[in-house]
């Protein structure tokens, strides 16, 4: 065989591999939603989940909305500065956070802190048998392990937006009233003319659908874990990439659609 | 009876199973012995479907499992209890509710009944007042006896058992085979026992099967075991490094 073909064999490979591994995400999202309407819902566990992705990860977020929307109003200054537009700040700094940064930088966040916790999670269960044992015992691990963290995941990431968007625009609001001397009222106004309530919903239902993105890919690569301690490791840096990938690219076609 | 006919199983060119025959009677407590790597704990994990055979069959009351579909599997696993190898116990729950699982899981218990017998089991296997510990914060042996608790608490039918004394020290290890004997004997259970522990396995045992080179060569009484000339029984029991079985 010559170079150009092995080349091509490699390549077909690895397309085949991945759109086989997508095929069985999607599969696994179906069976989680035949589960999830299968009762009994283990209420606790979905509980514990949701502290875990929501209340658990409202630091990191604060954290990240409130300098984001910092930085968005010290850098919009600047520009609007330029043709003394600076009122324009709130609103620009609101419409980003809603309509893109909130739910993009949650969703981020959220799959470093949560998505990579939930395949450290199964893959040590994975590799200790843990799930065997859940066979064995005829209880099924997609009811068990896998629903509660979709659940989590989709009712919290939207949850962790809106604390992002609100302090985001606080922090505009400090940086741009308190540190740059606009004027309050006009700041505000802004953000009322501007800012409607689909932005905030549509990037809420982005948030959702990133928020499901990161705990099925987050669940199905420790689920699908092989080779000890080692593979575990794998497993989260392939679920990390693959969901921020992810996020990042549906974002894109998602707002293409949307707005 | 459970019956393995003619099973193979290999990983990547690891031949493991090699047309293995073994025949199991219930109420009766059934020994597999063999080297570290031959395939113990590969073969327990056919009988109760966690691992699909290349080729072959495994009946139990005469249903081949290997054809079953998740659900029909679930009723034959709903009759057995295992205890893993390396225990498996849900690190997230605590013993108790590691105990408790198939008990929620599968009875109509009340809270408190649940609570009476996750008591009992843990004592059984010499624990008491550790329900509300982590695993995490457990030796590897009382690990393995948590396990053990949590493959009878809902005194299956038929209960296999992944090497149950590795770890233990040798009192506790003669206190576990003596549960495994009375609850065997008490509720005319079956059991399937992987141990390296000749002793333990002269103690529990009704019939002993060894495993070598991928099929059962030796299959009988430990009385018929003792007397085998088989060499590489003999071998095996005796741990010599002379004969037939090789170290490397
Ligand atoms: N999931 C797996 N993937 C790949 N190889 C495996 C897997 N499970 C078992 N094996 C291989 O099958 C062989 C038998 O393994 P098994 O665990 O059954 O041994 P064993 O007889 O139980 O040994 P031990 O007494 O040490 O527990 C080993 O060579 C092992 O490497
Ligand atoms: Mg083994």
């Amino acid at each position: 065989m010559n170079r150009a073909d092995s080349f091509l064999d490699q390549l077909g490979k690895t397309v085949m591999r991945n759109i086989e591994e997508m095929g069985k995400i999607v599969m696994l999202f179906f069976s989680t939603v035949s589960w999830m309407v299968r009762p009994p819902l283990k209420i606790r566990d979905i509980f514990k989940q949701m502290e875990f992705v929501g209340v658990k990860s409202i630091f990191v977020v604060v954290l990240t909305g409130g300098f984001t929307g910092m930085v968005m109003a010290l850098q919009g200054y600047h520009g609007f500065k330029m043709f003394s537009a600076e009122a324009l700040v709130g609103s620009t700094v609101a419409l980003g956070m809603t309509r893109e940064l909130g739910p993009v930088l949650t969703s981020l966040m959220v799959t470093a802190r949560a998505g990579s916790a939930m395949t450290a999670e199964l893959g040590t269960m994975r590799v200790t048998e843990q799930i065997d044992a859940l066979y064995v015992m005829a209880a099924n691990p997609i009811k068990h392990l896998i629903v509660p963290r979709i659940i989590a995941g989709v009712l919290m990431v939207p949850i962790l937006t809106i604390v992002a968007d609100f302090v985001g625009i606080l922090g505009g609001y400090f940086v741009g009233v308190e540190v740059l001397n606009i004027n309050p009222g006009v700041f505000v106004k802004n953000i009322y003319k501007y800012v409607e309530l689909d932005d905030i919903f549509n990037g809420l239902i982005k948030s959702a659908f990133f928020g499901l993105i990161l705990s099925l890919i987050g669940c199905y690569k420790g689920f699908n874990t092989e080779g000890g301690a080692e593979g575990v490791g794998k497993a989260i840096t392939e679920a990390v990439v693959l969901s921020s990938i992810s996020i990042l690219v549906s974002d894109y076609f998602l707002t293409a659609i949307m707005f | 009876m459970i019956k393995l006919v003619d099973l193979y199983k290999s990983f990547g060119d690891v031949h493991v199973l090699r047309g293995l025959n073994l025949e199991i009677e219930y109420g009766k407590t059934t020994s597999i012995i063999g080297r570290s790597g031959s395939g113990k704990s590969v073969l327990l994990k056919h009988i109760i479907g966690l691992l699909k055979p290349e080729r072959g069959h495994v009946f139990i009351d005469d249903v081949d499992v290997t054809k079953l579909d998740e659900k029909e599997m679930n009723e034959i696993r709903k009759r057995f209890g295992m205890l893993f190898q390396g225990s498996a116990l849900f690190d997230s729950m605590t013993v108790g509710e590691n105990v408790a699982f198939p008990l929620r899981e599968h009875s109509r218990l009340k809270e408190s009944e649940i609570k009476q017998i996750v008591i009992e089991r843990l004592r059984a296997v010499g624990l008491t007042g550790v329900e509300d510990k982590m695993p995490s914060e457990m030796s590897g042996g009382m690990k393995k006896r948590v396990g053990l608790a949590r493959a009878i608490a809902m005194l299956p039918e038929i209960v296999l058992f992944d090497e149950p004394t590795t770890g233990l020290d040798p009192i506790m290890a003669e206190a576990i085979n003596q549960l495994i004997v009375e609850t065997q004997k008490n509720f005319n259970l079956t059991c399937i026992v992987i141990s390296h522990d000749i002793h333990s396995i002269y103690t529990v045992s009704h019939k002993i099967a060894m495993l070598y080179d991928g099929v059962i060569v030796e299959y009988g009484t430990p009385d018929e075991l003792r007397a085998s000339t088989n060499p590489v029984t003999i071998q095996f029991l005796s741990g010599n490094i002379e004969g037939p079985i090789t170290i490397v």
